[in-house]
């Protein structure tokens, strides 16, 4: 019940959301038919044959409803700049987008997780210094992290390149490493220090304490009752990191100038390609609907107790 | 009343405090103090080191660096100013107005935030700036719509709780209005979380609206701004002239951990409504 709740929910925002983006373009200043011609001067009747071919003599809500129509069938409409099919233009550079966010993920679970759990469990020296790189890492934007790693990594040591996307799967992941370290770092901080609040918690905790007390081995207290406990509130910080990447990597895929979704709707923005703005814009909500929609979900896997309450 | 600030904020707080003090004066009085004209370079004074005249050497285009980073912290820190304080007033005037309502007001408002919520903050942003043109205005404007809905939700919960309190209920039995009570009781029950709010929003707002800029959507050239000036000296940097694009990056970073680390003192991430 649960689950068909939140789809509902999820339905009716995306609905909600698309309509708002649809209005936002419709209302913006300027005519559309006035941007196609580029400023020439053209007679009456190319203008009229222009409003024609993109149905822009339509009263609102149709144009409204006929173009989520073709959205749902998976026809996003040409874009206004260069007349090509804007989910073809999306298809292209989806691939590269995904992985980089794919990759940007699996760098935040390892380098989080795993240095908050260390910070965790170690005092002194090693604690003191993970805290102060997460308190830092968290105030370096990801693009200028992108242009210090590119400098010095890319230009000076030669070990990656600096621009492009690259062909191929091996070949793709040695473009998107660097991308991938400067879009995960702030997020990585984050979920070092909830980590390592979370587990210093746990290892308070009377029954780790009370394990500690009857003789069992730490390692094993350590792994059966503070690391899988510490772990509830940490999946949803992860989850809801990894959500906000979609956004965050636009900014680090234009400092890469990688052809990804990012540098995509940036250029759109700047030219106001409405058609394409429009279409990565439900995209990327759907996306980021779907994902926080899976955190919950995982989360009430997880842990019984959520289950029980919301049911 | 400055051993009390140390107390609260120990020796990196008061750094942090100081760290942001200069800001603050570097941008109220960045005509006064900055050397040179932030906008107007010279083609014969490209990258210059660091010297007596040019405190921090010159950029590409032969502009002081010192004088565009104070001139930078201007805009840097006016967009961020911009999108805390719309965001206070609405995230803590809807959050007021649904709890004091209730009923079908708080679930309509509710609603609303819940739609806010499914977009990206900078996807929100780059929307609003496609449909009126790239301005610091439109940025920080539609970036505090983004803001709102995390706001409102941490007010709308403290105050949903103070509200059936007896200092709460016991005025409204003997009639006074809502807003009286709400402005003269509730409020300032829940200014310190707001205020801690705000303080954790400001560092968050300051990335965000360096990352337009970076991207060409938010402050224009040949203003100065951080986030601009990371971007300009991209080129340069790669070129082996890093002095543009390091020093405005570290005056982000340095003011954004200092707020940062204030506002976990005043009362950690949680008052923003952030999960994280």
């Amino acid at each position: 019940m649960f689950i068909v709740r939140r789809l509902l929910a999820l339905v009716g925002v995306l609905i909600a959301s698309s309509f708002l983006v649809f209005a936002a373009m419709y209302a913006a200043p300027g005519s559309p038919e006035n941007f196609l011609v580029q400023g020439r001067t053209v007679s009456p009747d190319v203008l009229a044959a222009i409003r024609q071919q993109y149905s822009l003599d339509d009263p609102f809500l149709v144009r409204y409803w006929n173009w989520l129509v073709n959205v749902l069938q998976g026809n996003f409409g040409l874009s206004l700049t260069n007349r090509q099919d804007v989910g073809e233009l999306l298809a292209n550079r989806l691939p590269t987008t995904f992985m980089l966010v794919a990759m940007a993920a699996i760098l935040i679970v390892i380098f989080g997780i795993g240095l908050g759990v260390i910070a965790g469990l170690r005092d002194g020296v090693v604690d003191k210094v993970i805290i102060l790189t997460s308190n830092l890492g968290f105030a370096i934007p990801t693009f200028f992290a992108a242009l210090i790693l590119m400098s010095i990594f890319s230009v000076s040591l030669g070990w990656f390149p600096v621009f492009g996307s690259g062909e191929g799967f091996l070949d793709r992941v040695w473009h998107l490493t660097l991308p991938a370290v400067a879009l995960s770092l702030p997020s990585a901080a984050v979920v070092a220090r909830i980590t390592r609040t979370s587990i210093r918690e746990e290892r308070g905790s009377e029954h780790s304490v009370m394990a500690v007390a009857r003789g069992v081995r730490n390692a094993l207290v350590v792994r059966r009752h503070v690391i899988r406990n510490s772990m509830l509130p940490v999946t949803t910080i992860v989850g809801v990191h990894i959500a906000g990447l979609i956004a965050g990597s636009f900014v680090v895929e234009y400092a890469f100038t990688l052809d990804g979704i990012g540098t995509l709707l940036v250029n759109a923005v700047q030219r106001k390609d409405f058609a394409v703005v429009q279409a990565i814009a439900i995209i990327l909500v759907a996306a980021f609907g779907v994902m926080n929609l899976l955190v919950d979900l995982l989360y009430a896997a997880i842990d019984p107790r959520v289950r029980g309450v919301r049911a | 009343m400055m051993a009390r600030i140390f107390d609260r904020m120990g020796v990196l707080g008061c750094i942090a405090i100081g760290f942001i003090g200069i800001v603050l004066l570097a941008a109220l009085f960045a005509p006064w103090i900055a050397p040179f004209d932030p906008t107007v370079g010279s083609v014969t004074q490209r990258y210059l080191g660091s010297s007596a005249v040019h405190l921090l050497g010159t950029d590409q285009a032969g502009r002081d660096i010192f004088s565009r980073l104070l001139w930078g912290a201007r805009s840097s820190l006016t967009g961020p100013i911009i999108v805390v304080v719309v965001t206070a007033i609405f995230g803590t005037g809807i959050a007021l107005i649904a709890v004091w309502w209730g009923g079908l007001v708080d679930a309509g408002l509710s609603r609303v935030l819940d739609l806010l919520f499914a977009f990206p903050n900078l996807l929100l942003a780059m929307l609003a700036i496609a449909v009126f043109g790239p301005s610091l205005t439109t940025a920080a404007l539609a970036l505090a719509i983004a803001y709102i809905p995390y706001t409102a939700r941490v007010i709308r919960s403290q105050a949903m709780r103070e509200r059936n309190l007896p200092y709460i209920r016991s005025p409204q039995l003997q009639g006074i209005s809502g807003t009286v009570i709400t402005m003269r009781h509730l409020m300032p029950n829940i200014a310190p979380l707001i205020i801690t709010g705000a303080t954790i929003n400001f560092g968050f707002a300051m990335i965000e609206l360096a990352a337009l800029s970076f991207l060409g959507l938010g402050v224009q050239p040949p203003e100065a701004d951080w986030g601009l000036m990371i971007s300009n000296g991209q080129q340069s940097l790669l070129n082996g002239y890093p002095a543009e694009s390091i020093l405005a990056g570290l005056c982000i970073v340095i003011t954004v951990a200092s707020l940062g680390y204030v506002g976990e003192r005043l009362g950690g991430r949680a008052a923003a409504g952030r999960k994280a």
